[in-house]
């Protein structure tokens, strides 16, 4: 148990209908879900679209102000983050790359200028963006490099858990690679730990440790990737997979 | 049906509303009308008994409903200025303005709507171009400086009338419009021009949409395609927004009745405002005010009537 | 703002918007005579190579007066204008952000201040408030701030649910951060545009105002004010008042098309 990262039990979300008028119809997005990561893992949260993967993962990170909450969601980390599906939308249009860059260590508060500068540079580098960049807005940039400022940010804060929700899916997929690449050895690293979500089984698969079925809402089926895969027990979790093995 | 209820109620609430705050306003300035009414008749005795008189000794919503119940029964107080009833210092004032803003708004609408049709039907010729640039600049002139042009050309230049005359209506409607026509042209020009812009994207807009595409396909012409399907469901923002320019049109006779010295409404309520006669400017504000919530509330109901859309929401 | 220079709305307006704003400038520091030095010799005559605009009843150079009457009513839109755009700003930005009944019902203040004409509005705040240069701007400023915090409200509730706020909240933003220096650039463009509707609004109010005798008071210079003073002479020099209109009508123009030009009303 010292190695957890996320412990998340009997998770419920219910979208509460806000209409003040006619009849109340509340929607129940996540229905009792229990999972865990550990330190170091890639967790993969899969399911097609509309399944609640989202809204759990948004759940997990506080992130959800109008539905109601109910279960357990423990941390045991500080300051998980996000790195968001469209990059486009998630870095400030009005503002340049280095003001996006060092804005969470301003919020942070612990660091001087001289300071956090280096430290914009030095995750500049690691997430493979040259340093002139610093001064282009969002809009200047390519996908990929609007999704490498968009980790860098989420990992500034020296985050040890971060949700990656679809992160590459954007993307195009020639950059697709590079990007999980990226990824992949930011862990190490860093030493994080990702909850992966995706609905590209092959790439689970290829990158994911363990990995978290759901379907309308619920876990249907989790395990080692290579378990879920060869041996599946639940429906959905065949006809998945028999529609991208066919 | 369920629908014009509900609107009325709002409107009556309205009403109210807006007959409290008008009367609030008036209470804020600090203002004893007796040493302007008694002037140098003024002892404390008889401003005392004058306070009596005015009602002045109430307590706040005790005035509020006595003035209430006088607006209703049509007798709104006393005229600090003139020290008699309002309602007779009113008369015959509201006629000119009414007169003046309802033909500047038909104006408005004779003009407009052509305008706005022969803007759209022509786009992308010359004279689309050359009346989308006076549209923009009829738009820019103030109605008090197009009055006054209209006064030094017409009047002064021309002499078809005599700047300052004025001619009541016991004279002769025919003549009395007469000496209303420039006044309302000055108001109607610019709104007529607003309008016309409106109207004009409201057709453009409404010219984009697939069923004018099929229209054309089954080789109507541009004229057909316009009068058969486009125009009457380009002029539903466009009613609305008539209807509503009422308000705008009284708004605009407050101005233009001091550049040709009619006697309105508008003339009556800057002199009370200049004067401190409180009862009057209170009593035209809240006329103007019931009229633009009467004319928004009249909009609704029409905007509902002629589209089905609105009535389901 | 290069995108915009495309659009010939902008194009035009940015001309003439920026010519008057340059002759008032310049008027600031020089014109040909001093807006009010009177002569005797020199009463109502009309437009010349000595006086480009005439003499007005006192022998006083007209385009003199007309150039400090436009820096004047400029001024005081600038003011009017600040006032309703700050206030808009944080009123807006604060029910658009929160939302709640709050918002709600003052967005249907909002709604309904609007729905008056202004001009009727302005004429019981001068009664409330007494005349005067610094009372039209404060009555016209506040009039101004309904339109402005409908528009900001609008523009922020919809930032409000984009992924970079999200982010900004997951980074431990605070609000007052993530709505006033996360959020508020993005608005910036779109406010351009009100910014420069709510000029034209402001010309037009404090000429109209100013004309009826209910803002600037003499000695003050305004456009408003001029032209009241220019109808007493319609008859014997109509160039004073013509080009006193046509100063009014430039600034309106001017800042109608910008606002046109940017996508505005």
């Amino acid at each position: 148990m010292s190695d957890r990262v996320l412990e998340v039990n009997n998770l419920s979300v219910v979208y509460k209908d806000s209409t003040v008028f006619g009849k109340r119809r509340d929607f129940q997005a996540v229905k009792n879900a229990t999972f865990y990561i550990d330190h170091g893992e890639i967790v993969g949260l899969v399911g097609e679209s509309g399944c609640g993967k989202s809204t759990m993962s948004k759940a997990i990170l506080g992130m959800l102000d109008d539905a109601e909450i109910t279960g357990e969601i423990k941390h045991y980390t500080k300051r998980p983050q996000m790195v968001f599906q469209d990059p486009h939308g998630s870095l400030n249009p009005a503002k340049t790359v280095g003001w996006i860059l060092e804005e969470p260590l301003r919020i942070f508060g612990k660091y001087d200028e001289p300071e956090r500068k280096r430290r914009v540079l030095d995750m500049m580098t690691r997430v493979g963006l040259e340093h002139e960049l610093i001064t282009h807005k969002p809009s200047e940039l390519s996908g990929g490099q609007k999704q490498r400022v968009s980790i860098a940010t989420a990992l500034i804060q020296r985050p040890r858990f971060v949700v990656a929700d679809e992160p590459v899916s954007a993307l195009d997929v020639s950059i697709q690679g590079q990007i999980l690449q990226l990824l992949l050895n930011l862990r190490d690293e860093l030493d994080l730990s990702y909850l992966f979500i995706t609905h590209d089984l092959n790439l689970c698969y290829s990158i994911c440790d363990r990995v978290v079925v759901m379907y309308k809402g619920e876990i249907v089926e989790q395990g080692p990737v290579e378990e879920v895969y060869e041996h599946p027990q639940h429906d959905y979790t065949k006809s998945l997979l028999e529609a991208v093995l066919k | 049906m369920a629908y014009v209820i509900k609107k009325t109620g709002v409107l009556i609430i309205s009403l109210v509303l807006i007959s409290l705050l008008a009367f609030l306003a008036f209470q804020i300035i600090p203002a004893d009308p007796t040493t302007k009414i008694l002037g140098t008749d003024y002892t404390p005795e008889k401003a005392e008994a004058l306070r009596e008189q005015l009602g002045l000794n109430d307590p706040l919503p005790a005035r509020y409903l006595n003035w209430l119940k006088g607006l209703i029964s049509g007798d709104p107080g006393i005229s600090y200025s003139y020290f008699m009833p309002v309602k007779e210092v009113m008369q015959g004032k509201i006629q000119v303005t009414a007169a003046l803003s309802l033909f500047s708004w038909v104006l408005v609408m004779l003009f407009s709507i052509p305008m706005g049709i022969i803007l759209a039907r022509f786009q992308g010729g010359h004279l689309e171009r050359t009346g989308i640039v006076l549209n923009q600049v009829f738009m820019a002139v103030p109605p008090f400086f197009l009055g006054m042009l209209f006064t030094y050309l017409f009047g002064l230049v021309l002499q078809w009338f005599t700047p300052g005359g004025y001619v009541p209506f016991s004279a002769g409607f025919g003549k009395a419009m007469g000496y209303l026509f420039f006044p309302a042209l000055a108001i109607a020009i610019p709104k007529a021009a607003k309008t016309a812009k409106l109207l004009r994207s409201s057709i453009l807009n409404e010219m984009n949409k697939d069923y004018v595409r099929t229209a054309y396909s089954r080789g109507n012409s541009r004229w057909a395609v316009l009068r058969d399907h486009v125009l009457r469901n380009a002029m539903l923002p466009v009613i609305t927004y008539l209807a509503m320019s009422l308000a705008d049109t009284v708004a605009g006779s407050i101005i233009v009745e001091q550049v040709f010295a009619l006697p309105g409404l508008g003339r009556l309520l800057l002199s009370s405002i200049g004067n401190r006669d409180f009862p009057v400017a209170q009593c035209i504000v809240v006329i103007i005010a019931f009229i633009v919530i009467f004319m928004n509330y009249l909009a609704d109901i029409v905007t509902q009537y002629v589209d089905p859309r609105v009535r389901l929401n | 703002m290069k995108h915009y220079l495309k659009d010939k709305n902008f194009k035009a307006g940015l001309i003439i918007t920026g010519l008057m704003v340059l002759v008032i400038l310049i008027g600031l520091f020089w014109t040909p005579y001093d807006p009010n030095a009177m002569s005797g010799s020199e009463k109502l005559q009309g437009p010349s190579a000595a006086h480009w605009f005439g003499t007005d009843n006192f022998g006083r150079d007209i385009f003199s007066r007309v150039v400090q009457g436009a820096g004047a009513t400029f001024l005081i839109a600038a003011a009017t204008v600040a006032i309703g755009l700050v206030v808009g700003l944080i009123i807006g930005g604060l029910t658009g952000y929160y939302g709640g009944l709050l918002d709600e019902i003052l967005m249907r203040i909002a709604d309904s201040i609007l729905a008056f004409p202004s001009i009727l509005l302005a004429l019981v705040m001068i009664a409330i408030l007494g005349k005067g240069k610094y009372n039209i701007i404060l009555a016209l400023g506040l009039l101004f701030i309904p339109s402005f915090a409908r528009i900001v409200r609008t523009e922020v509730a919809k930032q409000k649910n984009t992924d970079y706020v999200r982010n900004a909240k997951l980074m431990g933003a605070g609000d007052m951060r993530i709505l006033f220096i996360h959020i508020m650039p993005n608005i910036i463009p779109v406010l351009l545009s009100s910014v420069a509707i709510g000029f034209n609004n402001a010309v037009l109010s404090e000429a109209s105002m100013s004309y009826l005798g209910m803002g600037v008071q003499p000695p003050d210079p305004s456009l408003g004010r001029m032209l009241s003073e220019a109808q007493g002479y319609l008859f014997q020099a109509p160039w004073y008042a013509i080009f006193t209109g046509v100063a009014i009508i430039l600034l309106i123009l001017g800042f109608g098309l910008l606002s046109e030009g940017m996508g505005g009303e």
